[in-house]
């Protein structure tokens, strides 16, 4: 393919493609890994939720000029705090409470951003802009991917148990209340990092997607770990180069080839068999 | 002894039982008995302390139970549990070794064999590989109760171990509680199934919204208390068909 060495050559050429490269890599890892743990504790919801809540603390950060990782971190946590403190003080739901309190975070996101700057950045916050990271967002992508990658390794038992049994954890003594604002923390900082690849109305499908193709491989927690990990990172640099070589935004590109992963692995995973080519454990196997 | 002290637990605003007061010896099985709604679990909830007590005192051998919290296993109906979660028995019997552990510290070889020894306990070496899905119910409750060998505990409290499971796997359950009950640890059982209750535990707490009685099974275990916490119809069913048969 004519299009496909043409891409390479590019990359030898042009510093930009070499950080979209870099960045698109380590935010395939980062969303991979946390979304994980997310959808195995069936929090895609909030998942979804805390990566449109961040958006007023992006806006806050432009028009003051700070770091947005502050500004976003600042907002994903008071949402997820405000998630919980409404589902626990009165009768409504939680998935309710999501979205009452995500879409006014992102509301009063949209009129601070109309505020702040010009509607060209907006499209960029929302849709990707990997062609235009620069050296001060690779370093801090590096630094929220070796955040992640710490968090993960160092509570790597108690993330596995409070999201398979949490009642468990608690009996034990376990904060689990802790292990569950820090996830949110650190989702928030990946939800920033996402933010410049695929734009934040796509976060979600990053942090999703990788993992849910994952899942339907493996019956073992750190092969799912690995795997999401690998398919985020294959789906962002072939949807780099869709990007590049077609002019797509970046964010659907890579998004639409996480999406074709997922429903090739829908289609022949061991776990799914559509089709039946592996054989499943009968039930008389179990017995 | 794990004594249980003017224990009052409310669902909004709604008491499930006031005052109650309970003792639960170390050496026995104790059964907990009482229709549907009777606060049964909600009571080992409020000893575990995964739910607010509005007032009462639980003390283990006269300390607070927060500071024994390590000596207790549970293992809990399992009907809310994801069991297309990616994890295999093995390694679920595995977390029960992480109370004890701690932060930031791995299992290691030691807790690796405490894990393989407890499976093999329960005769479920073989499924050591598998996903926990693909196990039927009394297996794993036997997985359950595997992990709770692990955890060494003092005290293990057991919620309904036996609802929907095979007689293979009760048995082998009822195995290991007296294998816990001769070490000299107390063990709680709530349970519904009235027929086996002479059989399988030494005391009694017999429940309707409060305690009824309290005691060893053969005080216990009564028409006046089957009556009081069911009803009579039950009661004179099991007690006048018990009569007969003598």
């Amino acid at each position: 393919m004519a299009s496909l060495s043409e891409f390479f050559s590019a990359l030898g050429r042009y510093d930009f493609l070499q950080s979209a490269l870099i960045t698109a890599i380590m935010v395939g890892m980062m969303s991979g890994i946390i979304g994980s743990f997310i959808i195995l504790r069936g929090m895609s919801l909030m998942g979804d939720a805390i990566s449109h809540a961040v958006l007023p603390g992006v806006a806050v950060a432009y028009m003051f000029g700070f770091n947005i990782l502050i500004g976003a971190s600042l907002f994903g946590i008071l949402a997820a705090l405000l998630i919980g403190f409404v589902a626990a003080h009165s009768k409504i739901k939680t998935d309710t409470s999501i979205g009452v309190v995500f879409s006014a975070f992102y509301a009063l996101g949209f009129i601070l951003i109309s505020m702040a700057e010009s509607s060209t950045n907006l499209h960029h916050i929302l849709f990707g802009n990997i062609l235009a990271v620069n050296d001060s967002d690779i370093m801090t992508t590096a630094v929220v991917l070796g955040i992640v990658i710490l968090f993960v390794t160092f509570f790597y038992k108690e993330l596995l148990v409070t999201s398979f049994d949490e009642t468990y954890a608690k009996t034990y003594g376990l904060k689990v209340q802790l292990l569950h604002y820090a996830l949110m923390l650190v989702l928030t900082l990946v939800t920033v990092s996402a933010l410049q690849t695929v734009g934040i109305i796509l976060v979600v499908a990053m942090l999703i997607t990788p993992a849910a193709t994952a899942f339907l491989w493996t019956d073992k927690l750190s092969t799912m770990l690995i795997l999401a990990a690998t398919f985020g990172v294959v789906s962002s640099i072939t949807g780099l180069y869709f990007s590049y070589t077609f002019n797509w935004a970046s964010g659907p590109a890579i998004v639409i080839v996480a999406a074709l992963l997922f429903a090739i692995s829908f289609i022949f995973s061991p776990k799914q068999a559509v089709f039946h080519f592996h054989n499943k454990p009968t039930k008389q196997e179990v017995d | 002894m794990l004594t249980i002290k003017n224990l009052t637990v409310a669902y909004d605003d709604t008491p499930v039982f006031t005052d109650v007061a309970v003792n639960f010896n170390a050496g026995k099985i104790t059964g907990i008995i009482g229709p549907n709604g009777a606060g049964k679990s909600t009571m080992i909830k409020a000893i575990l302390g995964l739910i607010k007590s509005q007032t009462g005192v639980v003390k283990y051998n006269d300390q607070s139970i927060k500071s024994v919290q390590k000596q207790i296993a549970y293992v809990e109906q399992r009907k809310d549990l994801d069991l297309s979660f990616p994890i295999n028995v093995f390694d679920l019997v595995l977390t029960g070794t992480y109370g004890k552990l701690g932060l930031f510290k791995s299992p290691g070889k030691a807790e690796r064999a405490a894990s393989q020894a407890a499976l093999a306990k329960v005769s479920l070496t073989e499924f050591s590989k598998r996903q926990i899905g693909n196990l039927s119910g009394g297996q794993l409750q036997r997985v359950f109760v595997a992990r709770a060998i692990v955890q060494e505990a003092e005290i293990i409290i057991l919620d309904e171990p036996f609802v929907g499971i095979d007689l293979q796997s009760e048995t082998a359950i009822m195995k290991i509680l007296k294998q816990w009950r001769d070490a000299g640890k107390t063990i709680i059982v709530v349970h519904h199934d009235l027929n086996k209750v002479s059989r399988y535990f030494d005391d009694l707490v017999v429940m309707n919204h409060g305690i009824i009685d309290f005691g060893p099974v053969a005080d216990v275990y009564n028409a006046h208390n089957i009556e009081q916490a069911f009803s009579a119809d039950l009661s004179s069913v099991l007690f006048t068909a018990k009569e007969g048969a003598q």
